[in-house]
């Protein structure tokens, strides 16, 4: 975690909050990770853990009122984003920091041809003149995998499928190339099989363009293949971070553990898919001690009293549980003995 | 054909209607998740709307407007001709007086209090003819909206819950009325089938107004009532065996009553302005009695030397259907945040 | 698209078919007729006009009479009251007046309803918000027949700057008031109209985007919300000619205008049945021909929508 070259995002501390009727809603709360040059991160977590608002903060997007970040850092290639004016973010969204959202469906503009919405992008942060910027946009079609791109480019949004419509986003968030690529759950509103071809779109054009990218996702299987380091978050909290392989074969984490073993394993014999009991807390009423502690197959007195530390278990993985030390040891000897 | 109308006629899960407002769906994480009984919706709905309307300052401020304009229309004429005799019909005997006096003043111009908002061309107390136009506007406001909703609701939970051609029909009609220039049609009834007596004519008013407003009522319910009947409440009833009749009018419609009374609400300041409309070109509310409309219409006449005539009507009108606009606006927000428009 | 036009206009004619048979059963339905309003006429001398006008014929006779010529040569006869005036001369004599105020009044109203809707949107919740959309309210709830002559009130008989009423020609201050009349109430619901669809525009995914791309607010508002925003403004011009119409009727009645709604009246009061047929037809026409209008604007404006 030192400031060195190779470090391109640095979220220390996070804090987002909402203003609502309920009073205020921690959807990010002391959130800190790091993202190297050309590595990918996954960032985890069920629907209301505050991933999305974590990335949404990222490039200031958050929206306000009722939102605002109430604190923390967000450095980015030695820059505090937070401490930038709203015009110098702007140069740098879509620029040097791209995103893809979840729904290709209502995040193209229905109004508008695919070209224009492509060409805005490079006219706008490249200097492109219309000539250019149409040849750049149907390059970029044709690199993201749209068959008779020369042709679509003038077609409205409606006229593609999901898919299609998921790589047009993607064409469009690399046309500048930028050096970072949020995508927020790009395939969970897509059918499964166009799901691996999306997330293998994002990988191949990652290497080729070595583009730095964030996933975030609810799906444990995504980022298994995809990340080489993973957040898991809950309650606005990280509750785990650490290098893929770690997290999936040593997780410290009762929560983490939970995840994992909800993920459908196709060699294991027919039975009872395993769920982890309850729903996401409120983040808005919160109770003292740990917010898992309602859902916690191992869940202690302590659990309840108090707020849990953020332990580092070794010199990439930290856990965010009372226990983080006895969970992670029964995690080495389950897959000791498993091997 | 014509795009269905806007969203406003899709039903949310009730779950929704709890929901901290739309801005937030961006936002996950903001979306806080509900207690275990908070998902028995149907009383909270209701509990939930009033917290929400009564935390609207102008749609309280609408409410206690409409509440004190309607108590006083109805109790200020008998206590007016307790205290000083004046009818809203009564022309004074002595002839000097039968002119238009303004406010606070008698007849000789000095102080007094006996015509708080001045006299008509007849010497009639102005007030008085302010509180019966009160009477007769939110009369024939209400007792229209009452019709169209009737017609409208009847009309379309039968059009939304027999479905298929049926409703395609019947939706059509609606459809082809709704591009009639119907308040045309309204002066043309009006005009003709003019009655002799001032009630008969306040009548074909009702008839005239109420049987023109209840198509947009008609598609509204139509449009909930399509998607209500096919959740379970529904199905079960059917599957015991309940008529349709029966299900129609116990299961379903009850079932609609969130954007109906809102819609009712925002439907009696439009007929009332209707009803001024009407009563100003001289088709309404024929003399003796008086409406907000006809007086300012009488008042119109003598705008530059009695503008009070105009002032008094016209503003008290004005005061009540703002109230009556913000009550609807803020009852809309209440029952369906996602309604808004 | 043709076809959904060709369509349509098939339809329309059904309908005006409607209106104008209702037009005539109404004023057939009603007692009495043209010739005996407002005078009590010895009764042989009633006979004799009803037979001379063939009022004693069996109804669908008259019916006949009636509609041959519309259908025929869309001819609506001569007017009753102004004597050997035909219809269509009234029309087009009456009609540039109500149009021209007519037309200038959306024109103001979309100009200045669109700004302030979109900068309220724009400001949510801030005094810009509330002041529009009070003022807006007031627009709604004032009557145009209180709004007219206060206006009266004030700018001519206070300040003397413009005239009071009647008719100056189609480029003369005595086109003013009436305009600024009738557009109050359109302004107003086209800015809460701008204010509501621009707010939910403003929430949806694309715009999103949008400023995920790094465009400027402005650019973001202009390029990408605007059009979307302004739909619901589209939709409702459909429905705001129909109230135009009757809008015009107050505020020629109020300026002493010779449009078409103040000869409407007229007739309707004299029960003038060929003018009032002729009027209450052309209004129709009007009105659907707007709507197919719309409906063809909306389709170019949205490409999603194809008939």
């Amino acid at each position: 975690m030192s400031n060195n070259n190779g470090t391109l995002l640095e979220v220390k501390n996070l804090r987002t909050y909402f203003e609502t009727e309920d009073g205020t809603v921690k959807a990010v709360d002391g959130v800190s990770f790091a993202l190297q040059r050309g590595e990918t991160l996954g960032i985890v977590g069920e629907s209301g853990s505050g991933k999305s608002v974590t990335n949404l903060s990222i490039i200031r997007l958050v929206p306000n009122p009722p939102g605002r970040i109430a604190g923390g850092e967000i450095v980015f290639a030695g820059q505090d984003l937070l401490q930038l004016t709203e015009e110098e973010v702007r140069q740098i969204r879509g620029r040097r920091i791209s995103m893809i959202f979840q729904d290709p469906m209502t995040s193209l503009n229905p109004f508008m041809k695919i070209s224009r919405q492509l060409m805005e992008m490079t006219r706008l942060h490249l200097g492109h003149n219309k000539a250019q910027a149409y040849e750049h946009a149907v390059k970029m079609l044709e690199m993201v995998g749209i068959p008779d791109a020369r042709a679509r480019v003038e077609d409205y949004p409606h006229e593609f499928s999901g898919g299609m419509r998921q790589r047009v986003m993607i064409a469009m968030a690399l046309s500048c190339e930028p050096e970072l690529l949020i995508a927020d759950e790009p395939t969970t509103a897509l059918d499964v099989t166009i799901q691996a071809q999306i997330l293998e779109l994002i990988k191949k054009l990652k290497q080729r363009t070595g583009t730095s990218v964030i996933l975030i996702t609810h799906d444990l299987g995504v980022v298994a293949g995809m990340t080489d380091h993973v957040v898991v978050m809950y309650a606005g909290k990280v509750f785990e971070r650490a290098p893929t392989r770690e997290l999936f074969a040593l997780p410290g984490n009762p929560y983490t553990r939970g995840l994992l073993r909800s993920v459908p394993d196709p060699t294991a014999e027919q039975g009872k898919l395993y769920q982890i009991p309850g729903l996401p807390p409120d983040v808005a009423h919160l109770k003292p001690g740990c917010p898992f502690a309602p859902r916690c197959d191992r869940v202690a007195e302590i659990c309840r009293q108090e707020f849990p530390p953020f332990v580092q278990l070794n010199a990439e993985h930290y856990s965010l549980c009372h226990f983080a030390a006895e969970v992670y040891r029964e995690s080495q000897k389950e897959s000791s003995t498993s091997l | 054909m014509k795009e269905e109308p806007p969203d406003f006629i899709s039903r949310q899960e009730p779950r929704d209607l709890i929901h901290v407002p739309p801005e937030f769906a961006v936002a996950e994480g903001a979306v806080r998740v509900l207690d275990e009984d908070e998902y028995v919706a149907g009383s909270s709905l209701w509990k939930d709307a009033r917290r929400r309307l009564l935390k609207n300052k102008l749609a309280v401020f609408g409410l206690i407007v409409v509440v004190l304009i309607t108590f006083i229309s109805l109790l200020g004429p008998p206590i007016i001709k307790a205290a000083t005799g004046f009818t809203y019909d009564s022309i004074p005997r002595d002839v000097t007086l039968i002119k238009s006096i303004p406010p606070f003043r008698s007849a000789d111009g000095s102080f007094s209090w006996a015509h708080p908002m001045g006299t008509d061309n007849s010497g009639r107390d102005l007030l008085a003819r302010v509180l019966l136009g009160g009477r007769i506007s939110l009369m024939v406001g209400i007792i229209s909206t009452l019709v169209s909703l009737i017609i409208g609701v009847g009309y379309g939970a039968v059009a939304g819950y027999l479905g298929g051609r049926v409703d395609n029909w019947m939706m059509r009609l609606v459809d082809v009325l709704y591009s009639l220039p119907y308040i045309i049609l309204v002066i043309v009834l009006l005009a003709v089938f003019r009655s002799s007596t001032a009630v008969g004519q306040l009548v074909l008013l009702f008839i005239a107004l109420g049987s023109v407003s209840w198509l947009t009522m008609a598609r509204i319910v139509r449009g909930q009532v399509l998607s209500l009947k096919n959740q379970e409440f529904v199905v079960a009833a059917r599957a015991t065996g309940v008529s349709t009749t029966r299900i129609i009018f116990r299961h379903v419609v009850p079932n609609t009553l969130g954007p109906v009374i809102v819609y009712a609400t925002l439907t009696i300041p439009q007929v009332m302005l209707s009803e001024a409309f009407l009563s100003f070109l001289g088709f309404g509310v024929q003399p003796p009695l008086a409406s907000w409309g006809s007086l300012a219409a009488e008042g119109i006449q003598n705008i530059a030397i009695f503008p009070w005539q105009l002032i008094f009507p016209g503003v008290t009108m004005a005061l009540t259907l703002f109230s009556l606009n913000f009550l609807g606006d803020g009852l809309r927000d209440a029952l369906d945040p996602q309604m808004r428009t | 698209m043709l076809r959904f036009i060709i369509r349509r206009l098939l339809i329309t004619i059904p309908t005006i078919f409607v209106v104008i048979t209702l037009t005539w059963g109404l004023i057939r339905l009603a007692p009495g007729n043209f010739y005996t309003a407002e005078r009590s006429i010895p009764k042989a001398i009633r006979e004799n006009i009803k037979e001379k006008y063939g009022l004693n014929k069996p109804w669908y006779v008259q019916y006949g009479k009636a509609m041959w010529p519309i259908v025929r040569h869309l001819d609506f006869g001569n007017s009753l009251k102004y004597q050997g005036q035909p219809v269509s001369n009234i029309i087009a004599r009456s009609l540039p007046v109500s149009a021209t105020i007519g037309l200038l009044a959306y024109l103001l109203a979309l100009i200045l309803g669109i700004t302030f809707g979109s900068i309220a949107a724009l400001k949510q919740n801030s005094a810009w918000d509330y002041a529009s959309m009070a003022v807006a309210m007031l627009g709604i709830s004032i009557p145009n027949f209180v709004v007219g002559p206060l206006l009266v009130m004030v700018f001519s008989l206070s300040l003397y700057w413009l005239p009071p009423a009647r008719w100056g020609g189609f480029w003369s201050k005595s086109l003013i008031l009436p305009v600024l009349t009738l557009s109050g109430l359109y302004m107003a619901y086209i800015a809460r109209l701008t204010r509501a669809g621009m707010l939910e525009v403003l929430r949806s995914d694309y715009i999103r985007t949008a400023r995920s791309k790094g465009l400027r607010e402005r650019d973001v508002v202009i390029r990408h919300a605007l059009r979307a925003g302004l739909m619901p403004v589209v939709s409702f011009t459909g429905p705001a000619l129909a109230f135009l119409l009757t809008g015009t009727v107050v505020v020629e009645r109020i300026f002493a205008l010779p449009g078409l709604g103040n000869y409407f009246i007229q007739a309707s009061l004299n029960r003038d049945e060929p003018l009032i047929i002729g009027i209450v037809a052309f209004i129709a026409i009007t009105l659907l021909l707007m709507n197919l209008l719309v409906d063809i604007a909306y389709a170019y404006l949205d490409p999603r929508i194809r008939y």
